[in-house]
């Protein structure tokens, strides 16, 4: 029980500091990919500037419109942190740590029902960017906030699907399970190319990143259903989409890439293996982060009929079709047919 | 109509091939441009350590000169007021008493000089006007204030120090009206 | 003991977040406690061991259905000012068939026999996936079929009314 505590302290911490350098790191990429520095003034390299943004946002006037629902505008930021933050309860960081009285499991819970419970939190997960529009009443909150509902439910279909292919070949929602089964190099990846490309496209999606962010959207809706939030309550907003990037690209990494399986991991054991084991997961971790901002660089936004588009008529029919010879493989394979 | 440059491109509507359509090779093409971005050098200027150089015709903050014997040169004919486009420039003129011939090189001189940079437009007529090679756009900039007053500019502003002269000899104008 | 007051609180907590729908004056509060009542009975679900009707109950009523509620409302943006005036008919109209309806469920409550189902509720293993699963495709297989019929036919329509409308706007 009390380790399982401490855990859930070290990975509440990791995911919160991760999201902080993350907000750095995005800086940084988009500083270098369009040939500047990036932030550098605080601290050395500018390693500091997370801390100083922050001090910043909890300076800013704590500001509430005037004819606003109080309570829904204060819950909006609120709702959105607790879900980013609680799908990472499932996540399996490693291999076991084995003690003298026994192994340490690094994963806070193995539910039963695994991934469907990453599904089911990111898919209440919009309350928080819904309720927070609605109540700040303000038009382009609103618009902001029912493009989000759309788009999260449209793109919640395929990455269902494409996550159910998965389930079929390992024969398991548990996320432990699932990493179990790609052992070394046995990586999902290299059977499923296609549902990871739909889920990665769903989950930058439901992470209304760009090219997806059009619940933000500068340009038109001046910041979408944040437009009215300032101090940290907008930092509470921001902040839950780096953690909810850190977490998808978990579950990427896990689904996809194998987890803390590396190749060549067989010929180490015991606490070695568990320390390689986190690390490797880190590692993959940190290439997606990288890979989401870098795609956040590249990539101009989607119009809404065309996310639409993409979502209902390319990506569901694409999922269902893997779905449905994925299912054929595994019915040949296993000689249902004989 | 034939290109000149060779550089313009023919844009056709003509529908979009089953790989265009895909936008994947376009997407993984514009990411590869981003990637190698990654290893370019930046042209960042860190600017509080490091400036740039202004041009020779910046025209910024106006100085009012003194000639060698630190006298001030101008002589407040009041050409540059009725120069200037923007309405910038006020004076008062006064006469020089006996014992000031160290202060001011004519006989007449500005008691009051104000130029309001709020209005002034940095378009260097005042300086074209000048008779005298008294005023000059430098290449300082006008600092930010708060109020609107701090930005009427007095002698005390304007009038360069013998101690800290400033330097106007590659300012574009300069040596245009010098004596034959 | 500590168990069973916890579920006393959380059917209290559920049935007074029901009524909250029904009580509240501003429809996006009811949406509110509505959406508050599915994730009570999802713990509820949970507190019988059946993890995956609650996460699907979570999913598909709070994440889904209910955000379409809530986008309607938003749409609408319906408030105290301008929420559409009834008529006394047809206050008395709804006021008759609420009551009937309460009258239906008390007399069908009122003959239920309680069976003893509690043994069967203990069976901890009987709400988990993979029990679930092989139920649904074993014994339950053609209540199952026929409710995915459904689905596919109500999907074709959904898909039919949208092109006929495109075709109009053509
Ligand atoms: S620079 Fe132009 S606008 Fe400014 S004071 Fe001189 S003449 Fe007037
Ligand atoms: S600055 Fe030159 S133009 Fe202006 S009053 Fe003085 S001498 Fe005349």
């Amino acid at each position: 029980m009390l380790e399982k505590l401490i855990l859930v302290g070290i990975i509440f911490t990791i995911s919160l500091v991760i999201a902080m350098y993350a907000t750095y790191f995005e800086r940084k990429v988009a500083a270098w990919f369009q040939d500047r520095i990036g932030p550098d003034r605080a601290g050395p390299f500018g390693l500091l500037q997370p801390l100083a943004d922050g001090v910043k946002m909890f300076l800013k006037e704590d500001f509430i419109p005037r004819n606003s629902d109080k309570w829904l505008f204060i819950m909006g930021p609120g709702i959105a942190m607790f879900t980013s933050l609680m799908t990472s309860t499932i996540i399996p960081w490693g291999p076991d740590i084995v003690t003298a009285s026994g192994n340490i499991v690094l994963q806070v819970a193995d539910f039963d029902i695994g991934i469907l419970f990453i599904l089911g939190v990111v898919s209440v997960g919009v309350y928080g960017i819904m309720i927070g529009g609605w109540a700040s009443n303000n038009k382009f909150s609103l618009f902001g906030a029912i493009r989000a509902s759309s788009q999260m439910i449209s793109y919640e279909l395929a990455m269902g699907i494409s996550v159910i292919t998965i389930v079929m070949m390992t024969g398991s929602l548990s996320l432990r399970d699932i990493t179990e089964a790609q052992h070394g190099m046995n990586w999902n990846i290299f059977y499923q190319p296609l549902a990871f490309v739909i889920f990665f496209v769903c989950s930058l999606a439901e992470l209304n990143r760009a090219p997806f962010d059009l619940a933000e959207c500068e340009s038109e809706l001046i910041g979408g259903y944040h437009t009215e939030y300032g101090s940290m309550k907008l930092g509470f907003f921001l902040f839950a989409e780096y953690v909810g990037m850190f977490i998808s690209s978990a579950v990427i990494s896990i689904l996809f890439f194998g987890g803390y399986n590396f190749p060549g991991m067989d010929s180490v054991e015991g606490n070695t293996l568990a320390v390689l084991g986190v690390v490797a997961l880190f590692v993959k971790i940190f290439f997606f982060i990288f890979v989401i901002m870098w795609i956040r660089w590249t990539l101009p936004r989607f119009r809404f009929d065309q996310l639409m588009h993409l979502g209902w008529k390319r990506l569901i029919p694409l999922a269902l079709i893997n779905l449905l010879v994925t299912g054929l493989v595994i019915a040949f394979t296993s000689g249902w047919f004989n | 109509m034939q290109s000149l440059s060779n550089r313009s491109k023919v844009v056709s509507d003509k529908p979009m091939t089953f790989m265009e359509k895909l936008y994947l090779p376009a997407i993984l093409g514009g990411m590869w441009i981003t990637f190698t971005h990654l290893f370019r050098k930046h042209n960042t200027l860190k600017y509080p350590e490091q400036t740039k150089a202004f041009a020779p015709v910046y025209r910024g903050m106006h100085v009012l000169k003194r000639d060698e014997q630190g006298r001030e040169n101008c002589t407040a004919c009041g050409l540059c007021a009725v120069a200037c486009p923007a309405e910038a420039i006020t004076m008062v003129a006064n006469e020089r008493e006996q014992g000031e011939e160290h202060l001011y090189r004519e006989e007449k001189y500005a008691e009051i000089y104000e130029i309001n940079m709020l209005r002034c437009i940095f378009c260097g007529l005042c300086e074209e006007a000048c008779p005298k090679e008294a005023i000059f756009l430098t290449d300082r900039l006008v600092p930010t204030e708060y109020e609107r007053a701090d930005f009427i500019y007095g002698k005390d502003k304007l009038v360069e120090s013998m101690d800290y002269r400033i330097d106007i000899t590659d300012r574009q104008s300069t040596g245009k009206r010098t004596e034959k | 003991m500590s168990i069973e007051i916890l579920v006393y609180i959380l059917g209290g907590l559920t049935v007074g977040s029901a009524l909250m729908v029904v009580l509240s004056k501003h429809p996006i509060r009811s949406v509110m406690y509505l959406i508050l009542t599915f994730f009570l009975i999802s713990a509820n679900y949970i507190m019988l061991n059946a993890q995956f009707v609650a996460i699907v109950n979570m999913m598909v009523y709070a994440g889904a259905i209910m955000v379409l509620f809530l986008f309607v409302l938003m749409l609408l943006n319906l408030s105290k000012e301008n929420e559409p005036k009834s008529s006394l008919l047809v206050k008395i109209a709804s006021a008759l068939a609420g009551g009937s309806l309460l009258l239906v469920l008390v007399a069908a409550i009122k003959d239920t026999v309680v069976l003893q189902v509690a043994e069967k509720v203990t069976d901890n293993a009987s709400g988990l996936v993979q029990n679930l699963g092989h139920l649904l495709f074993t014994k339950y297989v053609l209540p199952f079929e026929v409710s995915s019929i459904l689905f596919i036919a109500a999907i074709v329509g959904a898909v039919l009314l949208a092109k006929r409308e495109s075709q109009i706007i053509e």
